[in-house]
């Protein structure tokens, strides 16, 4: 049976992409090897492929959302798309109205109140979507054009078209590479997901962070763990980590300490695990992924 | 009756798609004669309200009925104040959609009584 | 004067940079925290929170009594939020953007809007006097782009001289949105393959947006170069560099801010922010 786990965190930089990259490599070690279709799911910061490597097989562009358009021979500078619009996306300058495109949402109001039809919508390529093959199996994942909005919607088309592979190909596991945050991406990102794990720091942004995150799996039915990363550099903030977690019944699957390795590792182009399996978050990273596997494949 | 089973392909012999705001198309069959067209799902793009789109699109063709694998809260709720029964056939093994509609016409498809599955996937 | 600190990455120390530009601004500073998926600016800079204002989406409420199910609503919404099957007329609440488009369209005028609230704006001092307020998106809802809207236009206590703005992570709308009118970016970059990846995304909407930018690489001496190479071939100025030390680290993680850990930096950031008032008055110079 299929399933999906998303490493998340609340709090970006807390080490998510390198403990998947971990789990890719730890995977593609183990009985898993060749089960596993890998996504990234952070859109607006991909940072995956810095260390899987790909070959792109495939590339899309990815349709965002539309904006607005003034067609400015027909305006009369009445100003009433400026008065409907509620993001602030029409500008007057110079006599002229214009859309602010990076601001415009796309609603549409603007071109309903128009008396003489001068605005309409156009689409906008928004970004690329790439089916890869990668060290480790098949990776689908996207770049956001910059300022681009819509990332959930490129969000679910990635693990939608990951999900579909591994269906098709009867692979067992599609690991998620989630992005920082609690808002739309991050739900686009989790839900279906059969388990998250959550990389928390032992900082007080961290804990903060991590509590909301957990919130929001718990609002989506999505069962969680916790790894603390970097647990050494403050360890009655792991300590405060693991109370808080239990006291919500969340199992923490483990610590990893602070380990040069892993910046050196992401230089090398290179899953930590693969680049020095002895450090020690790398020995770390291994236990909190057998942990990870037995929960995944525990019956519900 | 007029019956709609979500597809991915653009005729009656295509595969069945088990999910339905983001199936690829839908083919509406008439249960009693067979006739049947193939109408591409205008929700396929759509950023969010997939589900809300294409019940509404299948509300537009008339339909009674849909056949699908999976049915979203947005989508139980849209198709069912539309009066639409909502039938499931089980995505796990390789169907037509004239498979699908043997099957409905034999009486083995159960309905949803609920949304199966949470709307964003 | 509006900066905003952004990074791409996540933690990077974008947070540490934003509120240590804060604390040697002086009270005449107002310090927002527009990172309101995950705000954490408050957490050292110890705000008294005694201002709060629910923020949210203006949804649309249907009028049973006059609704004739046209379908116009539900024609006009770009987002699939309003439905019109058979006789009834549904609302999807998180699909909404709050366009008034269905309400003001409605031939019946059968629609009204109510707020729905989806988050809170937070202010109050803080011990040093300066002033601070942060957006809170409440856990399950997926919008941030409103509650940075509806925090941009909170109105100040006072008219503050400078405004130092902590942007979210990311390079996608919430980002943008706080971006959008700074009159300096400010990008903390970690001098790694990720930092520099993030870095360049970033730098792309600061580009669009025709907005002066600027690079602090935080946590230097990890990784690799490549940063500053990058900064160079861009004409990026590097405008800081804070390196990585575990007394940092240890601080930040107890919630003390890099000022109180380190007050040795204290003049690193005075120079920092001269220099990015330097920059700014030379760009609108005449």
């Amino acid at each position: 049976m299929m399933k999906q786990l998303i490493v998340l965190s609340g709090k970006g930089g807390t080490g998510k992409t390198s403990v998947t990259a971990a789990f890719a490599h730890l995977a593609a070690q183990s009985r898993l090897a060749g089960q596993v279709v890998i996504a990234d799911a952070d859109v607006d910061a991909a940072n995956l492929e810095l260390v899987l490597q790909p070959q792109v097989l495939e590339t899309q562009p990815f349709q965002g959302g539309q904006v607005a358009v003034i067609e400015q021979d027909t305006c009369l500078v009445c100003g009433g798309c400026a008065e409907v619009c509620r993001f602030d996306a029409i500008i007057e300058r110079d006599g002229q109205y214009l859309v602010d495109p990076i601001a415009c949402d796309g609603c549409a109001a603007c071109v309903y109140q128009c008396p003489t039809e001068s605005i309409r919508m156009e689409p906008q390529v928004a970004g690329k979507s790439y089916v890869s093959e990668s060290r480790y199996g098949p990776l689908y994942h996207a770049n956001l054009d910059p300022g681009q909005e819509n990332s959930g919607k490129l969000v679910t088309l990635v693990k939608q078209r990951a999900r579909l592979r591994a269906l098709d190909d009867d692979r067992q596991l599609v690991l998620v590479d989630g992005p920082p945050g609690i808002g739309c991406p991050v739900i686009a990102a989790a839900s279906g997901a059969d388990l998250a794990l959550i990389v928390a720091e032992p900082t007080a942004a961290g804990v903060h962070d991590m509590q909301r995150v957990l919130g929001t799996l718990r609002h989506f039915g999505v069962p969680a763990l916790v790894c603390i990363n970097k647990a050494d550099i403050y360890p009655e903030g792991a300590e405060e980590i693991e109370t808080s977690c239990r006291a919500d019944g969340v199992a923490t699957v483990g610590r990893i300490p602070f380990d040069a390795t892993v910046a050196a590792a992401m230089v090398a182009g290179e899953a930590v695990t693969a680049f020095r399996p002895t450090a020690p978050a790398s020995l770390a990273i291994a236990a909190v992924w057998e942990l990870v596997l037995a929960s995944l494949e525990a019956p519900a | 009756m007029k019956l709609v089973i979500s597809i991915a392909g653009d005729n009656l012999q295509s595969p069945f798609d088990a999910r339905f705001g983001r199936a690829a198309a839908f083919c509406l069959v008439d249960s009693d004669t067979g006739a049947w067209t193939a109408h591409a799902n205008p929700a396929l793009e759509a950023a969010g309200g997939a589900g809300v789109q294409a019940a509404q699109f299948v509300a537009g063709l008339g339909a009674r009925a849909v056949v699908s694998g999976a049915y979203g809260p947005k989508a139980y709720a849209s198709l069912s104040a539309a009066g639409i029964a909502m039938h499931l056939a089980p995505g796990n093994a390789p169907r037509t959609a004239a498979d699908v509609l043997a099957l409905f016409n034999a009486g083995e498809l159960s309905q949803a009584q609920a949304a199966t599955q949470d709307g964003r996937h | 004067m509006r900066i905003v600190v952004a990074s791409g990455k996540g933690g990077t120390g974008k947070t540490t940079v934003a509120t240590s530009l804060a604390l040697v601004g002086g009270a005449s500073v107002r310090c927002l925290d527009c990172d309101v998926e995950a705000p954490n600016a408050a957490l050292f800079l110890h705000p008294v929170l005694d201002r709060r204002q629910e923020v949210g989406i203006p949804l649309p409420r249907v009028d049973t009594a006059l609704c004739t199910h046209c379908g116009k609503c539900a024609e006009v919404c770009q987002y699939h939020a309003i439905a019109v099957l058979g006789q009834t007329t549904l609302v999807f609440p998180e699909l909404c953007h709050g366009c008034g488009s269905c309400t003001r369209l409605c031939p019946e005028g059968a629609i009204t809007e109510h707020l729905h609230v989806t988050g809170v704006l937070e202010g109050g001092m803080t011990a040093e006097g300066l002033e601070f307020a942060r957006g809170l998106l409440q856990v399950g809802e997926p919008m941030a782009v409103p509650i940075i809207r509806e925090l941009k236009r909170w109105p100040p206590l006072r008219r503050p001289a400078l405004e130092i703005w902590d942007a979210p992570p990311g390079a996608s709308c919430p980002v943008v949105e706080t971006l959008r009118g700074a009159d300096f970016a400010l990008l903390v970059t970690e001098p790694t393959p990720f930092g520099l990846h993030d870095l360049k995304q970033v730098v792309g909407i600061a580009r669009a947006l025709e907005i002066p930018a600027g690079v602090v690489v935080n946590r230097d001496g990890i990784g690799d170069r490549k940063v500053d190479a990058y900064c160079a071939d861009q004409g990026l100025p590097i405008l800081l560099r804070i390196p990585m030390e575990r007394r940092i680290a240890e601080g930040l993680a107890r919630g003390r801010s890099l000022l109180e850990t380190a007050p040795d930096y204290r003049p690193a950031f005075q120079a920092l922010l001269a220099a990015i008032q330097d920059r700014v008055n030379a760009e609108y110079a005449p």
